[in-house]
């Protein structure tokens, strides 16, 4: 997994990278203020007088921001810090109403915890790795400059100005695109499942701050640049490529990297110096006098942990030793909260109108969702979220399955009206007279009318040629358009060619 | 009938509402006074039709019988670090010159809400920072007050609240807001022999207040009186939700439990108060507190406060530290002055505002605040200044097991004259020795007038309370006021 | 510790207020005493004390998540948020054009 290396005209180098992500808090106020954080209204209509830094305006903390912080870090395995203080971080920019942001550097809420990745998800074999979460510290977001709208001019919109921030920052453990990649989608998993913040990455919810450098293996690390903002793991990925070619070529041209921080351009996939920040790096750090130290209480947490989902690692578990699911199958149904959701409503309503376990439901909905539903959903460009036929709908579909209703054959036939007409499968079936016949004496006729007309092959059949077993069942099934039990024609197909 | 501009705010309150006379007759006297009263500059902007509106406001009431509030018909001056509701409020800053809040602030809205009105913005030193109202913008307040040596030097009305204790001092307001970060409530109420209090911090919300240090900044009363005081605290304090250090607690009905009986208490003086080459005069006044708090009943008690000498210091590490980064916010973006020279960028157009906007004393502690805090003095500056403050809360914390308050000097001096300590900064900070502790622990202390010097200037004297403990300062304060019978007001010139 | 003039420039600047050498060299025999006078903290034996948090004794309070429950702190107020503004654009504050 780490053997990701640079190729230079000195030998191999090795890069460390360490993440610092900005997520989004999903809360209905601001950090600080009452105001919303709704994404997309009119610039400065969500902006209070405590987000626009009026004069004597004063922050007061939002509980739920709080709450979720904590519960990330309960979900990350991290020490939660019943002690914490907001801390001032002092500069200037027109994006920055109070001159600082309001952050945590003494003391964060978490401390330290760690998530586990796969570097490939599509193989349940792949190797994992731990990569270390330093911290978790609530800060304010920034409002957002306009450059493009007046030629002199640019525009400040502080509708996200005070929108709570989690900063996850990891250790420098990971040595790969690939894994800087799996620890985003990971934690964006984590995120999701926990509820704290909806991980959109276009809409700026989630974003990365990439801290990359090099150096030949076994040596000290190098300096580091910090690329900031990066919005999607592709971009991520892309960042550390160019950054690690950049500073090997960089040193192996007898240069040397400087301590700085990078903007990233996605049209011209590479990273640049941002000179506006050059300055900033004297941020004068110091306890916010304007609040006083937080601390939680017992209950505070308890209730914290009590509210926490099954996370991704347990359910994958879980879904393979209790329900009985392949590796495969359970970890694409857990990599997304959503989906894992959908799953289990589905497998609840089938072993309900079935009277079964849901381990003796578990495979079946399985494979209905992730074959015939996501092929259904690609092939119509939906998400699971916009799905035509809902969890209960599908359960029923699956059940007339189970009790021989239908064939699989027949199932996949009435999925297709369902997905049209969105009517229940029992009534599709009814309409439609799909329903399976195991009337014995029926299809008795009709196997002895196939083997009378196939003499020649029930002769082949009794010289040996075992493999046309199956051409019988098909022609058996053809003749009575798909609604015969597969199971009855195939016990008298064997008593007849016994 | 007596001047109307004479009575206190117990009087005029009264008076309203036993119909004695109309809040508008005492709006409209004391609107007069403040026209009439230029010459001393203490407002910087007049509101005469606002303390009209909240007059008639009153008046109608009453002619309803409907109840008055505690303030009822009594216009005050409001100090210009509070933020009014479409009147400029400016700090006393070039930098804020035209703001117009679209706001109120919690205190002032509690004072308008119990009946007060509002007859202007009181001049201040800029962003409360100094002791002689020398760094308005809008230029020097002139105390009323004036030596007995026939000259006429114009004297220090001390500050930052310089407006307010003149204006009352003067008799053009009964009553005024005044704010106390290191002692800008008491200083000036001693150098203009009237009576002012800060309450324990977190008792007045700070919310609409221009901030200056925040962890020492609280909202206060001066009057003449200490009734007058109680009256008027009683309306400002108050928990406020929109303020995370207001504290939750409910405000006693001070006015009302008013008693200079203390029998049973024990008032500490501090040793390390009692400092080399002290004005004897200020030292007799002490002398003759402690008389009066004897024979009130009090017993006197020798108490230790081991670091007050660091008090100064590390005041002026931690409010300069506070204060760079609460005036970070004035940058030309959002509100008030923009400076933006030919072809400046962003960055150009902060300083260029900045060094505009601000007054000298103000870019000073900027400055201060901004170096204590960068990277590498942070520890050897602001930790060590707020392992020293912690100190400083232990030293009073200690003293409480001996005494119930602290009797003190309030300034090691009667006011001076201006300019006379304005081209050193750390002659002027030391006008604070005796208030800043207090501050910096976070105590309710007030200031009553305790005589005259000998140049026929007031002297104040300084009670300090346990936390919470406003009753027990307001109470000596009236023992001393009882006793010292402090008559003394300033001739009429301006 | 004393401050040179250089640094008297640099501090000047992380504070963005432009001095020139004139006006910082005026500052900075003041800044030294100030500077001077407080470093006598220096003599205190503050092992084992804690910075002070909060001067009274109190927690911090924290607020329940609800939009605009109180109009002096919720959104929805671009007129009051902008009418002080010195160069208001479109319900943008306008600033001069910063590179990034
Ligand atoms: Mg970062
Ligand atoms: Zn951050």
């Amino acid at each position: 997994m780490s053997d990701y290396r640079i190729q230079g005209e000195t030998g191999e180098w090795e890069v460390v990278i360490g993440l610092e992500v900005h997520a989004q808090i999903s809360t209905n106020a601001k950090l600080f203020s009452g105001a919303s954080t709704e994404f997309g209204a009119e610039p400065n209509t969500q902006v209070s007088l405590v987000d626009a830094a009026m004069p004597g305006m004063l922050p007061v903390p939002n509980r739920e921001c709080v709450r979720q912080a904590v519960r990330t870090g309960m979900a990350l395995g991290a020490n939660i810090n019943k002690y914490s203080r907001f801390d001032r971080k002092n500069y200037f920019y027109a994006d920055l109403p109070q001159g600082y942001q309001i952050s945590q550097l003494y003391h964060p809420i978490v401390g330290e915890g760690q998530i586990t990745v796969s570097l490939d998800d599509k193989d349940p074999d792949a190797p994992t790795k731990s990569i270390g979460v330093e911290r978790i510290h609530i800060e304010q977001d920034a409002g957002k400059l306009m450059h493009d709208q007046h030629p002199t001019m640019s525009y400040v919109d502080l509708n996200r100005s005070g929108v709570a921030l989690m900063e996850i920052v990891s250790k420098p453990d990971m040595a790969s695109p690939a894994e800087a990649g799996a620890y985003v989608r990971k934690l964006r998993a984590i995120l999701r499942y926990v509820g704290s913040c909806d991980g959109n990455m276009e809409q700026g919810s989630m974003r990365a701050d990439v801290n990359v450098s090099v150096r030949k293996p076994g040596y000290e690390l190098g300096t580091r640049t910090e690329t900031k903002n990066v919005n999607s793991v592709r971009f991520v990925q892309a960042v550390i490529e160019q950054e690690a070619k950049r500073q090997v070529e960089l040193i192996e041209g007898g240069g040397t990297v400087v301590q700085e921080t990078r903007l990233y351009d996605p049209d011209r996939n590479e990273t640049r110096s941002m000179r506006s920040k050059e300055d900033a790096h004297d941020y004068r750090y110091f306890p916010d006098p304007d609040l006083l130290p937080l601390e939680l209480d017992d209950d505070f947490l308890a209730e914290c942990r009590a509210s926490l989902p099954e996370l991704p690692d347990a359910k994958q578990a879980r879904y393979e030793s209790v329900l009985g699911l392949t590796p495969y199958n359970a970890a694409t149904l857990i990599a997304d909260a959503d989906t894992a959701r959908w799953f289990e409503a589905l497998m609840a309503e089938g072993a309900r109108i079935q009277g079964k376990d849901e381990k003796d439901v578990a495979t079946a909905s399985a494979n209905w969702l992730l074959g015939e539903l996501y092929g259904a959903l690609n092939r119509l460009g939906l998400s699971l979220a916009d799905s035509p036929v809902s969890p209960e709908r599908g359960a029923e579909l699956i059940a007339l399955v189970a009790d021989g209703t239908i064939s699989g054959s027949i199932a996949k036939q009435v999925f297709e009206i369902m997905l049209e007409t969105g009517d229940p499968a029992a009534k599709v079936v009814a309409d439609k007279g799909l329903k399976q016949t195991s009337d014995t004496g029926a299809i008795e006729a009709v196997v002895a009318k196939v083997l009378a007309d196939n003499a020649d092959k029930v002769a082949q059949y009794k010289d040996g040629k075992e493999a046309l077993f199956g051409f019988f069942v098909g022609q058996t099934m053809k003749a009575m358009q798909g609604k015969a039990n597969p199971q009855v024609i195939n016990e008298i197909l064997k008593a007849k060619l016994a | 009938m007596t001047d109307l501009t004479d009575l206190t705010v117990t009087e005029i309150r009264d008076g309203v509402a036993d119909g004695s006379f109309s809040a508008r007759e005492v709006a409209e006297g004391f609107n007069a006074a403040v026209a009439a009263a230029k010459p001393l500059n203490a407002f910087i902007v007049e509101t005469p039709e606002k303390a009209l509106a909240a007059a008639d406001a009153v008046d109608a009431k009453r002619a309803k019988s409907e109840p008055l509030g505690l303030m009822g018909g009594v216009p005050i001056g409001m100090k210009d670090l509070f933020c009014t509701e479409g009147v400029q409020s400016t700090a006393a800053s070039h930098i804020l010159e035209g703001f117009v809040p679209q706001y109120e602030s919690t205190v002032s809205a509690k004072l308008w809400a119990a009946g007060a009105g509002m007859l202007g913005k009181l001049n201040m030193d800029q962003f409360a920072m100094g002791s002689s109202n020398e760094t308005s913008f809008f230029g020097n307040v002139i105390s009323p007050w004036r030596r007995n040596d026939g000259g006429n030097t114009d004297l220090a009305p001390g500050g930052s609240s310089g407006g307010s204790s003149t204006a009352v001092s003067a008799r053009i307001a009964p009553a005024a807001t005044g704010t106390d970060t290191g002692g800008s409530i008491r200083q000036p109420a001693a150098f203009t022999g009237i009576c002012g209090i800060k309450p324990t911090y977190g008792r007045c919300s700070r919310w609409g207040v221009v901030a200056f240090a925040s962890s020492l900044d609280q909202a206060g009363p001066m009057a003449r009186t200490v009734q007058d005081c109680a009256i008027m605290l009683e309306a400002m304090a108050g928990f406020d939700p929109k303020d995370a250090t207001s504290l939750d607690n409910p405000v006693p009905h001070w006015e009302g439990a008013l008693s200079g009986d203390l029998k049973g208490k024990r008032i500490g003086i501090p040793r390390e108060y009692r400092m080399e080459g002290i004005d004897p005069e200020i030292d007799k006044s002490w002398e003759a507190g402690k008389a009066w708090l004897r024979d009130a009943g009090a017993e006197i008690v020798d108490i230790s406060l081991p670091h007050t000498k660091y008090a100064l210091p590390a005041y002026y590490i931690i409010a300069p530290a506070e204060a760079s980064s609460n005036l970070a916010r004035y940058d030309g973006v959002r509100y008030g002055l923009r400076d933006l020279p030919e072809g400046a960028g962003l960055q150009d157009m902060y300083a260029a505002t900045r060094a505009a906007g601000f007054g000298p004393e103000v870019k000073r502690r900027i400055m201060i605040g901004t170096y204590v805090l960068s990277a590498g003095f942070y520890d050897a500056y602001y930790t060590q200044a707020q392992k020293v403050r912690t100190l400083i809360a232990r030293d009073f914390g200690r003293a409480w097991g001996e005494c119930d308050l602290i009797l003190a000097p309030t300034a090691p001096s009667a006011a001076f004259g201006l300019g006379e300590k304005s081209d050193d900064p750390i002659a002027m900070y030391l006008n604070d020795v005796f208030a800043v502790p207090a501050s910096l622990a976070g105590l309710p202390a007030m200031s009553v007038p305790a005589g005259l010097n000998g140049q026929g200037l007031p002297l104040g004297l300084q009670i300090i309370g346990k936390p919470l403990d406003e009753q027990s300062v307001l109470d000596a304060g009236l023992a001393i006021e009882q006793r010292a019978g402090f008559e003394a007001r300033p001739g009429k010139w301006w | 510790m004393s401050v040179d003039l250089p640094t008297v420039k640099k501090i000047a600047s992380l504070a963005r207020i432009a001095m020139d050498d004139a006006e910082a060299a005026a500052l900075l025999p003041e800044l030294n005493n100030i500077l001077g006078w407080v470093e006598q903290l220096g003599e205190v034996d503050v092992s084992g004390v804690e910075p002070m948090t909060a001067v009274i004794p109190n927690t911090l309070r924290l607020r329940d998540d609800v939009v605009d429950a109180d109009p002096l702190t919720g959104g929805g107020v671009r007129d009051k948020i902008l009418a002080n503004a010195p160069e208001p654009q479109h319900g943008f504050f306008g600033v001069p054009k910063v590179i990034e």
